[in-house]
């Protein structure tokens, strides 16, 4: 790992990743960004930032998703290495080809002759009453294609590190954002080479009766339900693994052949989402450590609704994941 | 004619059998079954337009290529070598034969892929374009697309784009009158599709696509312009596809009348003929020529048939530029 000691500064999240961009814009003149309203920007990672590193580094694009994911891959194909902002993850289902089809594949089809450095910023994840086209987790849906780098960084020291990695990166890269944790701060080390590297979990919580995979938003939810259950005598292991796309699975076996249990948590849906994965790779590679069956926390199987007391019934909880690693412990 | 140096006629030429004599000897070896997959979409009828974009674009300027574009390679300087070879599956074709057909790429001749998604390429060249202003370079990216393709909504995310940011792209509609069964009387209403430029405020001219040096002198136009750094234009070349939208395709759709009408407008025959009746180039000049591409053609046939097959135990490491995971 990358990491230094360093001196360090107390950031949000959202001023963690605006330092990332600033710092590699600084670093390495073929960064940009691209994306709409980012000079504005919604939740303030990129405002006003061309005024500080340029405006021709700082593009506002029109509303056309397919337009800028597809001109980043032009660019990225060609020399530059752009990152693009989806405003919200929801509208990443509006340029799918050109992640998909294009960025994901570009590379393999010929033969290995380019490379696609770029990066797709995208805030997901449930954030009051946004409703349905608004607080998506899409995740998994990228884990599915061969070719993506997926990021989901929980806390403002990963999004930095992580960031600045996904940027260095030749490949295209997906970085989910969450939107709920924009205001959440932490110290964040100020050296412009730190960095966090794509593809190594972090064990937040060393336990010995439940592993706990928790993904993104849920990871600080996840925090407290270990805390909690602690009080109560159980002992949960918790894994951020940082990146959906390279996994870590060494640092998830490990630990599951150590508890014996898993439960997985995200806020995507519940039905081939990570957790899926997660559990079949498990169930694949560790049958004989398991003590029971892999359990799984999840958004209910439904579009997100927009009353707030619906909303909240929809996502998982604290209280959820609490339940679920008891119902976990109480087998074997 | 007469403003044009013989060197240039004859290149022009060169160029327009080479894809003639190639895709109809690809047509000729998919249908033996010594090319793989069916999905051999094929530029016979359609060589002026690539010939002619391609002798205004210079060799560090960028294309973006289609499903139909095996032409287009061709006339960026594509050797019918590793086209063949690439088209078999084999390990020493362009793309090592990962691609194939519909995806026949060189990187290093400036091609930034050929693509199987109809418009994609659209909003991938705007993106070229912006790279190389970004990098102070004087690139022009040639686009190519279908009369089919212009009515995705890439087209009008492209030519906004390019537009809005008045971006060096010189987007080339080929516009053979069918997007792939459909005749463009019943897929679009507008009479011309350059006539789509208007709305992009930037200029849009139909040129015949079966006249190599109307098309050429269109595009020299449109690339000076671009590098100049006057912002985009369209180029609509109208044109006749001789083969069925691919090798498989029973074209059923076309009366007999209308494809007996192909070779009358035969890109090359017209281009031979005017050339010799006008006295810039003997007759036999042009033999000559057709007679060196066809031994091309079939060394290349040779060496594709004779190289080694790809392994799949590469496939990993040509998914990420850091290798595999």
């Amino acid at each position: 790992m990358a990491q230094v000691a360093t001196e360090t500064g107390l950031l949000a999240y959202f001023e963690a990743i605006r330092l990332a961009l600033k710092e590699e814009m600084e670093l390495d003149p073929a960064v940009f960004l691209m994306g709409e309203d980012v000079r504005f920007s919604i939740f303030g990672p990129t405002k006003d930032l061309h005024l500080e590193v340029g405006e021709d580094r700082v593009l506002d694009t029109p509303i056309t998703e397919s337009g800028f994911v597809g001109a980043a891959i032009g660019a990225a194909l060609t020399g530059m290495r752009p990152v693009v902002e989806i405003m919200f993850a929801d509208f990443l289902t509006v340029c799918m080809d050109q992640i998909i089809n294009q960025a994901a594949k570009v590379r393999f089809m010929t033969g290995g002759q380019v490379k696609v450095p770029m990066v797709i910023r995208a805030p997901g994840g449930f954030l009051t009453s946004s409703a349905a086209q608004h607080s998506q987790s899409l995740e998994a849906i990228f884990m599915h294609i061969p070719g993506l780098k997926i990021c989901v960084p929980s806390n403002p020291v990963d999004a930095k590190g992580l960031l600045k990695s996904a940027i260095r990166d030749d490949d295209p890269v997906l970085f989910f954002e969450h939107k709920a944790l924009y205001y959440a701060s932490d110290q964040v080390p100020m050296d412009p080479q730190f960095t966090v590297p794509l593809g190594k979990a972090a064990v937040l919580r060393e336990g010995s009766d439940v592993t706990v995979f928790a993904v993104s938003g849920m990871v600080s939810t996840s925090v407290s339900a270990a805390k909690s259950l602690e009080r109560d005598g159980i002992s949960v292991e918790l894994i951020d693994p940082r990146t959906l796309a390279p996994l870590d699975t060494r640092t998830l076996l490990d630990s599951v052949r150590k508890t014996g249990r898993l439960v997985t948590v995200e806020e995507g849906c519940l039905t081939a989402g990570v957790g899926a994965e997660i559990s079949a790779i498990v169930t694949g590679e560790a049958w004989d450590s398991l003590k029971g069956p892999v359990v799984r926390v999840a958004a209910k199987d439904q579009p997100v609704p927009f009353s707030p007391c619906l909303e909240a019934a929809c996502a998982p909880s604290m209280k959820s994941i609490m339940a679920a690693v008891r119902e976990c412990a109480a087998v074997g | 004619m007469s403003e044009y140096p013989e060197e240039l006629l004859l290149q022009l030429h060169r160029t327009m059998y080479s894809i003639r004599r190639f895709e109809e000897t690809v047509s000729g070896l998919t249908g033996m079954g010594r090319i793989p997959g069916f999905m051999i979409h094929l530029y016979v009828g359609q060589e002026a337009i690539a010939a002619g974009v391609g002798a205004a674009l210079s060799a560090d300027d960028y294309i973006v290529s289609t499903h139909r574009g095996h032409g287009h390679l061709i006339a960026k300087g594509g050797r019918l070598d590793l086209m063949m070879a690439e088209l078999m599956g084999k390990e020493t074709g362009y793309c090592r034969g990962r691609g194939g057909s519909m995806h026949i790429t060189s990187a290093e001749l400036g091609s930034l892929g050929a693509n199987g998604i109809v418009g994609a390429g659209l909003v991938i060249a705007p993106g070229a374009a912006l790279s190389a202003k970004m990098r102070g370079t004087d690139q022009v990216t040639a686009c190519f697309f279908g009369d089919g393709a212009s009515n995705q909504g890439t087209f009008h995310e492209g030519l906004n784009l390019a537009a809005t940011w008045e971006l060096p792209v010189v987007f080339i509609c080929e516009n053979n009158g069918y997007g792939f069964s459909t005749p463009r009387s019943r897929h679009q209403c507008v009479a011309r599709i350059s006539q789509r430029a208007q709305a992009y405020d930037i200029p849009g001219i139909t040129v015949d696509g079966n006249d190599v040096l109307e098309v050429y002198a269109a595009s020299k136009w449109a690339v000076e312009r671009a590098r100049k750094g006057d912002g985009p234009a369209l180029i609509e070349a109208t044109t006749l596809r001789w083969h069925g939208h691919f090798e498989d395709d029973d074209d059923d759709y076309r009366s007999k009348e209308e494809k007996a009408a192909f070779a009358e407008s035969c890109p090359i025959d017209c281009f031979e003929r005017r050339c010799v009746e006008q006295g810039r180039v003997d007759a036999e000049v042009f033999e000559r020529i057709r007679a060196e591409v066809d031994a091309e053609v079939e060394q290349a046939v040779a060496f594709a048939e004779e190289s080694p097959e790809p392994l799949p135990e590469d496939d990993a490491s040509l998914l990420f530029a850091g290798g595999d995971l």
